[in-house]
């Protein structure tokens, strides 16, 4: 790789599930610019089965789009110096070909197996089932289970150092008579990370060296109070690389093209939004929503979890969507009557034809109410996983870890949450700004004052990967290109009798009434930040108790500011249909979401 | 001149097909390189290891875990008979002995003297793989099977339930639009694979059950019908494991798809001719899509389909592939380079295509598939 200071032009891919998105940076007038964005169809599928196919053709479309020649046939042109073709940097992540899939396990679910858990889902894993001693399987159901899901690889941890064995080898054990075969190539072994009791590892050796491929690193939850979560990360990164990627259709190809080792996109796109909440001091919500899967990471009192929801996505997850929300669900946020027939054989349609794109209004309304409840599963699974300790070499007392373990409290406070970050397809590509905002707002019902920003063009997970080799670049590009801030959204908690008074924000010498059952959008340009103060009526709070008002910042953006008096904890639709499209359609005029038909 | 790739479904009266058959663990392949193979013959087996039975007997004898191990009647590797005493305590003065007989038939696998667990494992089950297709071996994976080829008639499908069947094809509707009716399955019909229009319903489906159909191509199904049949809603689209008696390739999409004439027309001809299917398909990681195949002769002269690995471009014959106008077929006109705003204000890269009647219309280029010519 070149010095930094030398590198002027970067090429970015990421090669999601749908779509393969290649960005251009050039450094102008001494900062780093995005300069354009090219996107193809991913091709794993058949007859291509190779993912460099689609990675060329984005880079097709950024060459024709920049007027700069990248390609020399199927190769990279890497530059000498300053000359006007190629580049000097190309970077990838990943997650096509069904991401990475790992099973974990643990002596205690709620202690070992979850900080395994944790561990596997802050690397950008997907976490197929979690095995611990105390789930409740008998033997057989869980050897069965191992043998049936196939993972890309296994995390085992458990006991505390110099603590007792016996519960890990049994786990070992269980492991070694399952005899699990990976998900791609049957003639390499399941790799197999031992992060546990450190007096175990010799005996976890005997039983797996052989039936698998393992490799022990430090114990994860070296002592109850402590997790260190860091080097079993790193070792499912260069297992992913040595194992997972290499068996994907093309991707010892693309291997060799990038000048840094390809990352798991969730992996990277995790890594921005903890650097944001960490260097602003804010508490962040962000989400990733694409074709398989949806990731939600979070950085709440100043921790930072990650989960990734598996099979909620927009396309070959769509229909499980459907599946786990209920087609109801889905139906109320459709703003105009509906067959059920009709919708359900429309969304199998883009499960089984996952690269098309809705074409008419009325699809792609059908696409952003789907969303709308992919975006609120995934945030209620986040909710349950983003408990307690989490992240690396956090000390915590004894009487700590016990209640993590008996709560289960959330630390997903949506008061508290200062800013939202939307990215994935739906969001980022939504025709109109404010239908990613509302979108946003309708699943994750963010309360009091939250900013709603969007990834511009769907680029976080090329930045992230960027910000490891070149910081400058990306946090240049980021702040610059890639976020788009629509602005701050104000929601009272608390229910009243549709039409009351709710109420009432003054900010810039004016004041702005909303009735309950009201959203309002009053424009407030992009950049411009005031101080504002919030009256709610004496039934409706903003954080500090019923009827009490605040003086708050809040931020103009691309969309401006939204006040959505409809009520929170809970939120209600009408049931029946007439007043429910009669309502969506009122809230949607109101903030000018769709064009006329 | 701007192309684009775009993942197509394959529709070959003729090509050559390969096909992996592979074990899904090591072991003995019975067919040898060169040799020409009948669909149903076996050409690899292997055991499938038996499930575990674990026994706790440490705390069955209720000595330490380390000492259990002395009261084994039996070794590793022994093979054993359900209710066999394989531990026995001494007791005391030859009384109050606990004796623990086996839970299952099968071997004693291993003991752990750190958690006093013994792992029993039941006896293995064989596992065959036939051809599947006619053919010749090719190739032979060392221990895990064969790649054969042979000329054939391939058709995939867009989705499928159902692992492999073979079966005689036989035509139902006689146009690719026709709508089936109960009374069109017969019992007549037990054992083939049945060639429908542009919709099989849950009633026809039950109908063919009853009737020993094996398969059943057809355009389109509804969803909704299809989760009836199936008794539940198929989340993430991973199929071919479904066991109702019948496999079912949809060609088209979901809801009523008349079948694309291309299609259809390959079909009818093989009216008669005996047929390998498959309905697994798996959209993410790895894509698997349903297939139709009726082999030729070993020595039928066949061309290499010339399916574009450059993708669309001018002229090209696609289908459109969403709403509207779902399953219209038409060809490539111009692929402008420039994004264009489309009726949901999105930009994005289109395509002009022209319908058989000449008419005209803008899609997103992503909107479309390849037919291959």
């Amino acid at each position: 790789m070149k010095e930094k200071n030398l590198i002027t032009r970067i090429l970015a891919t990421d090669c999601g599930s749908t779509t393969t998105k290649a960005i251009l940076i050039e450094k102008r007038d001494n900062e780093y610019r995005l300069i354009v964005r090219g996107e193809a169809p991913t091709t794993v599928e058949a007859p291509y089965e190779d993912v460099t196919k689609g990675v060329l053709n984005a880079i097709k479309e950024v060459e024709e789009l920049a007027g700069v020649k990248i390609l020399n046939g199927e190769n990279i042109i890497k530059r000498e110096k300053n000359e006007g073709e190629g580049v000097d940097l190309y970077i990838s992540t990943s997650s096509a070909g069904g991401g990475l899939q790992m099973m974990v396990a643990g002596v205690v679910d709620k202690m070992s197996a979850e900080s395994a858990a944790r561990a596997a889902l802050g690397a950008g894993s997907i976490v197929m089932d979690v095995v611990a001693t105390n789930d409740k399987r008998l033997d057989h159901q869980r050897i069965k289970r191992i043998r049936t899901l196939r993972p890309d690889m296994i995390l085992l941890s458990g006991g505390t150092d110099g603590g007792t064995i016996t519960h890990v080898v049994q786990l070992a054990e269980i492991i070694e008579a399952a005899d699990p075969k990976p998900r791609f190539g049957a003639g390499y072994k399941l790799p197999v990370i031992y992060a546990g009791n450190k007096n175990a590892s010799q005996d976890v050796a005997k039983l797996l060296d052989k039936k698998t491929a393992l490799y022990i690193v430090d114990n994860l939850r070296p002592t109850l109070e402590r997790e260190n979560l860091q080097p079993a990360r790193d070792k499912i990164h260069d297992l992913f690389m040595e194992h997972v990627m290499a068996q994907a259709p093309g991707y010892k190809k693309l291997m060799d093209m990038t000048d840094v080792p390809i990352m798991p996109t969730p992996g990277a796109v995790g890594l921005l939004i903890e650097t944001i909440g960490k260097r602003d001091r804010i508490e962040v919500l962000g989400v990733d929503i694409g074709g398989a899967t949806t990731d939600i990471f979070s950085f709440f009192q100043k921790t930072f979890n990650r989960t990734v929801s598996a099979n909620l996505g927009m396309s070959y997850s769509i229909s499980n969507v459907v599946k786990e929300a209920g087609l109801k669900n889905i139906m109320r946020w459709v703003p105009f009557e509906m067959d059920e027939k009709d919708l359900r054989n429309r969304i199998r349609n883009k499960m089984i034809r996952p690269t098309t794109v809705p074409s008419t209004l009325d699809e792609l309304q059908i696409e952003q109410a789907i969303s709308r409840e992919a975006l609120r599963l995934a945030l209620e699974q986040h909710r349950a996983m983003a408990v307690g300790l989490k992240g690396v070499q956090k000390e915590r007392t004894i009487s700590d870890a016990f209640e993590q373990s008996s709560s289960g409290s959330t630390l997903v406070n949506m008061l508290t949450l200062n800013l939202i970050v939307g990215s994935g397809g739906v969001l980022s590509h939504a025709p109109r700004r404010v239908q990613s905002a509302l979108m946003m707002i309708d699943a994750f019902l963010p309360e009091g004052v939250t900013m709603l920003t969007v990834d511009s063009i769907f680029m976080m997970p090329q930045l992230g990967v960027l910000s490891t080799v070149h910081e400058q670049a990306a946090t240049e590009v980021f702040e610059k290109d890639c976020l788009i801030r629509l602005g701050s959204c104000v929601a009272p908690i608390g229910n009243l009798k549709e039409g009351q008074k709710a109420v009432t924000v003054k900010f810039a010498g004016e004041e702005h009434k909303v009735n309950f059952g009201d959203i309002k959008l009053i424009p407030m340009e992009l950049g411009k930040k005031t101080k504002a103060t919030i009256i709610p009526v004496k039934n409706l709070d903003m954080g500090i108790g019923k009827g009490k008002e605040i003086e708050t910042d809040i931020e103009g953006g691309i969309v401006g500011v939204i006040i959505d008096a409809r009520g929170r904890c809970p939120f209600t639709l009408p049931t029946d249909e007439k007043s429910r499209v009669e309502k969506l359609t009122k809230w949607m005029k109101s903030l000018n979401v769709y064009p006329e038909k | 001149m701007a192309h684009s790739y775009t993942p197509g479904l394959k529709v070959t009266e003729k090509a050559i097909v390969r096909k992996e058959r592979r074990l899904p663990l090591k072991g003995t392949v019975v067919a040898q390189k060169g040799e020409y193979v009948k669909a149903d013959d076996i050409v690899a087996t292997t055991s499938l290891p038996g499930d575990v039975e674990r026994l706790n007997l440490a705390g069955k004898l209720g000595v330490p875990a380390k000492e259990a191990f002395s009261f084994l009647k039996v070794k590793t590797g022994d093979e054993i008979k359900k209710d066999q005493v394989i531990a026995e305590s001494k007791g005391f003065f030859g009384l109050f002995k606990s004796s623990i007989p086996s839970p299952i038939d099968g071997f004693v696998e291993s003991y752990s003297e750190i958690t006093g667990m013994l792992t029993l494992r039941k006896p293995p089950k064989r596992v065959e793989i036939d051809a599947y297709v006619n053919g010749k071996v090719v190739d032979v994976i060392e221990n895990e099977g064969i790649v054969l080829e042979t000329p054939a008639t391939f058709i995939q499908g867009i989705f499928g339930i159902g692992g492999e069947v073979k079966g005689i094809l036989k035509l139902v509707a006689q146009t690719p639009d026709y709508v089936m009716k109960p009374q069109d399955i017969t019992d007549e019909m037990k054992g083939t694979i049945i060639i429908g229009g542009s919709l099989v319903t849950n009633e026809i489906l039950r109908a063919c059950v009853d009737r020993g159909v094996v398969g059943i191509v057809a355009g389109g199904i509804n969803d909704k019908e299809l989760k009836e049949f199936l008794g539940e809603e198929i989340g993430v689209a991973i199929t071919g494991q479904e066991d109702k008696g019948i496999t079912v390739i949809v060609t088209e999409g979901f809801g009523q798809m008349t079948m694309a004439k291309k299609t259809y027309e390959i079909l009818k001809k093989n009216d008669g001719k005996r047929a390998s299917i498959n309905g697994a398909t798996q959209i993410r990681a790895g894509v698997l899509r349903p297939e139709v195949i009726v082999t030729y002769d070993v020595n039928t002269p066949i061309s290499e389909s010339k399916h574009s690995e450059m993708g669309m471009d001018i002229g090209s014959v696609v289908r459109i592939i969403r709403q509207p106008f779902f399953g219209a077929i038409g060809k490539v006109v111009q692929l402008p380079h420039q994004l264009q705003k489309i009726e949901t204000e999105a930009y994005v890269r289109v395509l002009e295509f022209q319908f058989d009647d000449g008419k005209q219309i803008v899609l997103p280029r992503t909107n479309v598939e390849l037919i291959e010519e």
